[in-house]
């Protein structure tokens, strides 16, 4: 089959859904530069014309209130923000808004919002431009989050997101871009909430989200020339969480390893790990490992960001602990 | 057209009268009923600032879209929104038009163009906009209008959306409702210079003042913004100068040493917009006494058949919570 990469798959997403439906738009700031946002070009404004792709002011939070009042009324916007950082600056609309309309207007309305955040993250980019934080948008009810970690998913995840009724954070790391992969050229969807069985195996279960899914991949094939047989889980989404998947997977390993590009503290892997805990404890044979962020702010420095950010190495570690116990 | 009667037929008129007097009595209702505590939700009282919602809502068409704030009872109504749901949701019961998930500050009327209030200052405009881009994508000539008080322009996000609605020509009307408190602080708290319509105009938006406690300058005001938007010019803004007889929230009066006095109340209550306008419809024959009494009789049997429905429909079941989060 054809092999793209993970930011041609998104960018095929976007057209197909604009072909498939005229009221899919694209907006955001620079969404319409030439060479694009990060290799995602959006020159589609030739195909659909710059009503349907266009560029827009620095202003994160009234153009996220511009998406759900066009979502209200007919239409179905793809906000871009080419850092998730940004994304604080439209917390109220996001979070106050778009999450809560269908609920606080009794189901009288929906919005069919995507916002496409992307994860800068290395290369000394700092507090700013470096986040990664779905946890927060998971906490809040009436947000879909979700993360693809390859190229297939991230088409096929992306057009279900277009296509939901729902406000949909959709997070696209940036260390993925250029990961190519089989997808198929005909539009299809995959569904928001159910996760995927990466590697089989019997020992270890990890259950990674976006760019971890790489490096548990990495761990496993390392693992497996030591005799271990680890079992990769990835949810795609962090809501709604496939909490079944993980769970058969735990029943039969015992062993679970969470990773991820978001801090611990509070987080995804906190949420899992407290889930599995209360619902499946007889289940494990081991305590819970989690990987992510350490409690600090993202560093400048290469020094400090070698021991920032995770990589295989740690889940490595990890499971040995587990495997050793 | 008769001009001494503002070039506005008389059947107009007296809708504009009649929706005012509504908004008035439906509030006046939930005063009375409130201290019975089934009205579990905190009103904003919207009595004093009539004008500014029935002067804008009747201009529009039933399509148009109409996007409002916390204190919101009156731009649900005035745009048609109603009753017997108004009533429910005041009672948090099922039969609510949200469904008593939304409450006082969350009212919507799909229907009529009601689109959804906001409890957060300014957090309904940049919606309005968006809607108002919708209606451009899809080549309708509706107009969105945005209902907000001068707290909100405090907000920066006015400020992005008066730009961005600029930029695109897009059909969308701010209606600022200058009533002089952001809850309790005063305007002279908050602004070094009094002159809303100048922040707008600095965007290139049309922009004006009028007395919001008179309907018809209101009404004229927005015919004018209307035909822009129609027509692709663009947005207007209105700055509504008007005042709350009501506390900010809740039953009272706000009657403070640091926030006003009894006196400043009373002079503001003088040019009340319903008593005034019916003095002047009177005075020009359009009404007579026993016209207002049928209306008054005729609102008040609809506000008491409302109050039985909202009475009447069951509260939410249990299994109500966890429906609606997503569609």
């Amino acid at each position: 089959m054809r092999r793209i990469s993970y930011n041609d798959a998104i960018r095929e997403a976007i057209k197909q859904s604009m072909e498939e439906d005229e009221s899919v738009f694209v907006y955001g700031e620079g969404v319409d530069f030439a060479k694009g946002v990060f290799g995602i070009p959006l020159d589609l404004a030739k195909e659909f014309g710059d009503e349907r792709v266009f560029d827009i002011p620095m202003s994160e939070n009234a153009l996220t209130g511009v998406g759900i009042g066009a979502a209200i009324n007919g239409m179905r916007p793809i906000m871009v923000h080419q850092r998730i950082d940004f994304t604080l600056l439209a917390l109220d609309q996001i979070c106050n808004h778009a999450a809560k309309a269908c609920y606080m207007w009794g189901g009288n309305l929906s919005v069919p919002l995507v916002i496409r955040a992307i994860v800068g993250r290395g290369w000394g980019q700092g507090a700013n431009h470096s986040q990664s934080f779905h946890s927060i948008f998971t906490h809040f009810p009436g947000l879909k989050v979700v993360l693809p970690s390859n190229a297939y998913d991230a088409k096929g995840l992306l057009i279900q997101s277009i296509r939901d009724e729902n406000p949909v954070i959709f997070v696209e790391h940036k260390f993925l871009f250029g990961q190519e992969d089989e997808v198929p050229e005909e539009i299809y969807a995959i569904p928001l909430g159910k996760g995927r069985k990466v590697r089989k195996g019997k020992d270890v279960t990890i259950v990674a989200f976006s760019q971890m899914v790489l490096e548990a991949k990495k761990a496993a094939e390392e693992l497996s020339n030591q005799g271990i047989d680890v079992e990769i889980i990835d949810p795609r989404t962090s809501y709604p969480l496939d909490e079944k998947i993980i769970a058969d997977s735990v029943k039969k390993t015992g062993k679970l390893i969470i990773a991820d590009i978001d801090w611990l503290f509070c987080g995804i892997t906190a949420e899992i790990s407290a889930r599995i805990t209360e619902n499946y404890f007889s289940y494990l044979k081991a305590p819970i490992k989690r990987i992510g962020l350490p409690h600090a702010t993202h560093p400048c420095s290469y020094a400090l960001e070698d021991v920032f950010y995770p990589t295989h190495e740690n889940i490595i570690k990890a499971v040995k602990e587990v495997v050793r116990d | 057209m008769n001009k001494s009667n503002f070039g506005i037929p008389d059947g107009k008129l007296i809708e504009m009268y009649e929706t005012m007097l509504k908004i008035r009595l439906v509030e006046e209702k939930c005063i009375e009923l409130h201290p019975e505590q089934l009205m579990k939700s905190p009103h904003h009282y919207y009595i004093g600032q009539e004008a500014v919602a029935v002067g804008v809502c009747v201009a529009l068409e039933k399509e148009d879209h109409v996007f409002s704030s916390h204190r919101s009872h009156g731009h649900y109504i005035a745009k048609g929104g109603g009753l017997d749901k108004f009533m429910a949701e005041m009672y948090c019961k099922i039969d609510g038009c949200s469904k008593g998930k939304g409450g006082s500050m969350h009212l919507i009327d799909t229907k009529v163009g009601h689109m959804g209030s906001s409890g957060i200052v300014s957090g309904s405009i940049p919606i309005a906009v968006g809607s108002a881009l919708a209606f451009k994508m899809q080549n309708k000539k509706n107009v969105a209008v945005t209902f907000f008080g001068d707290g909100a322009a405090d907000e920066g996000i006015l400020y992005e959306s008066i730009n961005f609605a600029a930029l695109k020509k897009l059909p969308v009307i701010f209606v600022c409702e200058n009533n002089f408190f952001a809850s309790f602080s005063k305007v002279s708290a908050r602004w070094a210079l009094d002159n809303i319509p100048g922040r707008a105009e600095a965007f290139g938006v049309p922009a004006k003042r009028v007395n919001g406690m008179d309907v018809i300058e209101v009404y004229t005001a927005t015919q004018e913004a209307v035909k822009r938007a129609r027509n692709g010019q663009g947005p207007s803004f209105i700055e509504a100068i008007t005042y709350r007889f009501k506390a900010h929230c809740s039953v009272g009066d706000d009657v403070d040493p640091k926030l006003r006095t009894k006196e400043e109340l009373e002079h503001w209550m003088k040019k009340c917009p319903i008593k005034n306008f019916e003095k002047i419809l009177v005075d020009k024959k359009i009404l007579i006494t026993q016209n207002i009494n049928q209306i008054k009789h005729k609102l008040q049997k609809q506000i008491e058949r409302a109050v039985e429905f909202g009475r009447n429909s069951p509260l939410p079941d249990r299994d109500e919570l966890l429906k609606d989060v997503f569609k």
